[in-house]
């Protein structure tokens, strides 16, 4: 019998690979990747480095993987992981970092830190050190089929509604079609009215699609947890629904973690490609505007609006494009923030935190940075693309008293071309 | 010994065997951080990554504007090091023995300056491990040890340079070994950055060029 605790080392040693190596010889420890983060910025906490995290890790890797790291662990220079170690990356880890990578993008020496707080994290799990939050929410997703534990009913009422609402037909389990659609949690129950606006915009530009009653849940709290054999589970899932239908193309919801589990961490997890082709639903918008399929001679506004960057789906998962696109078409007055696209200031909700009763004061603390990047544009309307940034943002806004609109990309679209069905 | 043995010894044998052990460490540093391996890629990738390496690369290089309170003086000093050491006559002459071919040099009054450059930005960096608080709680005690190893070199040289104190001969023969012990701690201490930037900037810069943000 292993402990937990060797468990969790187990894991780390394992998930210790050339680029983390190259990444621990190379950190010169300059700290400089603080001041990319929120958490460090927004409190001037220096145990918030992004670096200083990974701490446990760094010794391991140097005990393990370096002849030097032997010598030293063997005369006893070099201290062996303990529990309390263990304990202590759990804050650091899961609690105040949103694995939102902006310190990956400043790092002189170029270190992908956040790259490594994903392995952290999967080596906490293994330890069972896991937030039970992301645990409850993992072990739901898995066996109810979403991570908020409700079951497929919720959904089938939810089309249902939108159908009479729409006056248009939602297929669920409908094969061969273009595409096959998943949603996060958050969007079937809080922001359903993106399951009408994509049937409106997909009907105008005449293209097929479905939900399966087998997957429909995108949100994945394993990859949350760095755990990839919960990820896997969940990955198998939908692959398996998919292939059931026989599509081509998969859509991920606008939520930027879903995306990035999915599109980029799904077939690695389950370790072989996918036979099919995963988009994110705002690179689909924007290819059918690009088709002309979104053809709209309704004007574009002319009321300022600025847009915020989901981490995962932006600067980590690369749909940079796309959203500007579609923004600069319904509007004539779109403003960016100072740092945007693949530098955006993270909302502080992402990587689990927004679902972890603890970090509730914590949240309010970090909200300043994005606080003061709108606060600066004078805008009343924040467009974004991921349920839980939508949720922090209008959380963050309502505890600072702010005025301002929080809207969906695909529903903005979808209201802006039937602005033009109506004129 | 003598001065005059002793700088033999340096200019010798002493540098033979430095810089036999700093390309052997090299060499091992590397075999440790490749024989650990990288997971292949299973997801379809926007491009093959590679601009995005090379492009993360040099980019990195240039110190963005926003963070030039915390790392201007440290890329100075790396500016001033490199200047110093490869375009110092003297060290192109040594360089020139070693390798066969040569480069013009910059003039003394120039080295002059940027060895100035060099210590300054050393020395505040140093007091920067004390004064920044995200700076000081990555410090581990042999970032000092690493610093000062660095520093030898340059003030050495500095003073052999200006003949500052006593023997021009001991001064050289005392620059030239710590320029060895320098070389023999480099691999196996955080000046392995000296080599492993590259590899980390790849794989960092490639990642984002897979995925299409680089
Ligand atoms: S910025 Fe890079 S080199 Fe500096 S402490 Fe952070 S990880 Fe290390
Ligand atoms: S990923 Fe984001 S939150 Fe986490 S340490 Fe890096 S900058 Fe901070």
């Amino acid at each position: 019998m292993t402990t937990s605790l060797e468990q969790g080392i187990n894991t780390l040693k394992a998930a210790i690979d050339a680029p983390t190596a190259s990444y621990f010889s190379s950190c010169v420890h300059c700290g400089i990747c603080a001041y990319a983060c929120i958490f460090y910025t927004e409190t001037g906490e220096a145990k918030y480095t992004p670096m200083n995290r990974l701490e446990p890790m760094k010794r391991l890797w140097e005990q393990e993987y370096t002849v030097l790291g032997r010598l030293k662990k063997l005369i006893g220079l070099s201290k062996a992981i303990t529990q309390a170690d263990m304990e202590a990356a759990v804050e650091l880890n899961f609690e105040s970092c949103t694995t939102c990578g902006r310190c990956s993008m400043i790092c002189p020496v170029g270190n992908d830190i956040v790259y490594m707080i994903k392995k952290m994290r999967g080596a906490l799990t293994a330890a069972g050190l896991a937030p039970p939050e992301l645990k409850g929410a993992a072990v739901r997703a898995i066996e109810k089929g979403s991570v908020m534990g409700f079951p497929m009913e919720t959904l089938a009422a939810q089309v249902r509604a939108a159908e009479k609402e729409t006056g248009i037909k939602i297929n669920i389990d409908e094969p061969n079609v273009d595409y096959m659609l998943l949603l996060s949690s958050a969007e079937v129950v809080q922001f359903d009215e993106i399951i009408g606006s994509l049937a409106k915009i997909f009907k105008q530009a005449g293209v097929t699609w479905t939900f399966s009653s087998k997957a429909h849940e995108a949100a994945n709290p394993g990859m949350h947890m760095g755990a990839k054999d919960i990820e896997a589970q969940q990955i198998e899932q939908m692959v398996a629904a998919a292939e059931e239908l026989k599509v081509k193309n998969v859509i991920s919801p606008e939520c930027g973690h879903a995306y990035m589990a999915i599109r980029w961490d799904g077939p690695n997890v389950i370790g072989r490609p996918y036979p099919f082709k995963v988009f994110h639903i705002i690179e689909v918008l924007d290819q059918l505007r690009e088709q002309g399929k979104l053809k709209t001679n309704a004007c574009c506004t002319e009321e300022p609006i600025t847009f915020h960057d989901p981490c995962q789906a932006a600067r980590r998962g690369g749909v940079n494009q796309p959203q500007r696109n579609l923004l600069n078409m319904m509007s004539s007055n779109f403003v960016e923030m100072k740092q945007h696209s693949a530098c955006n200031w993270c909302c502080g909700g992402g990587g689990g935190v927004g679902s972890l009763e603890k970090t509730e004061e914590l949240r309010k603390r970090i909200f300043h940075r994005k606080k003061r990047q709108i606060d600066e544009l004078g805008v009343n309307t924040v467009v974004t693309m991921c349920a839980t940034c939508r949720n922090t943002l209008e959380e963050g806004l309502e505890n600072n008293s702010m005025d301002v609109n929080v809207i969906g990309l695909t529903e903005a679209v979808a209201n802006h071309l039937l602005k033009e069905n109506e004129s | 010994m003598n001065e005059v043995e002793l700088l033999n010894w340096a200019r010798g044998p002493g540098l033979v065997g430095a810089s036999f052990i700093m390309v052997f460490g090299i060499i091992l540093r590397l075999f440790e951080i490749f024989s650990l391996g990288k997971a292949k890629e299973y997801a379809e990738v926007r491009s093959s990554g590679a601009m995005g390496g090379i492009k993360t690369i040099i980019q990195r290089s240039i110190p963005e504007p926003r963070y030039w309170r915390y790392i201007g003086a440290a890329y100075l000093f790396h500016v001033g090091l490199f200047v110093v050491i490869f375009f110092f006559m003297p060290h192109i002459l040594m360089f020139e023995s070693v390798l066969g071919f040569s480069w013009p040099a910059l003039p003394n009054f120039i080295i002059d300056i940027f060895s100035v450059l060099t210590i300054g930005g050393m020395i505040y960096t140093l007091m920067s491990r004390f004064t920044n608080p995200s700076r000081r709680i990555m410090t581990v005690f042999s970032d000092y040890l690493v610093w000062a190893v660095t520093f030898l070199p340059v003030i050495t040289g500095y003073m052999t340079f200006h003949r500052f104190v006593g023997d021009y001969t001991c001064m050289l023969a005392i620059h030239i070994l710590s320029v060895e012990l320098l070389m023999i701690v480099l691999p196996f201490s955080k000046l392995s950055h000296s080599f492993s930037f590259a590899i980390s900037r790849w794989y960092t810069g490639s990642a984002f060029g897979k995925r299409g943000t680089l």
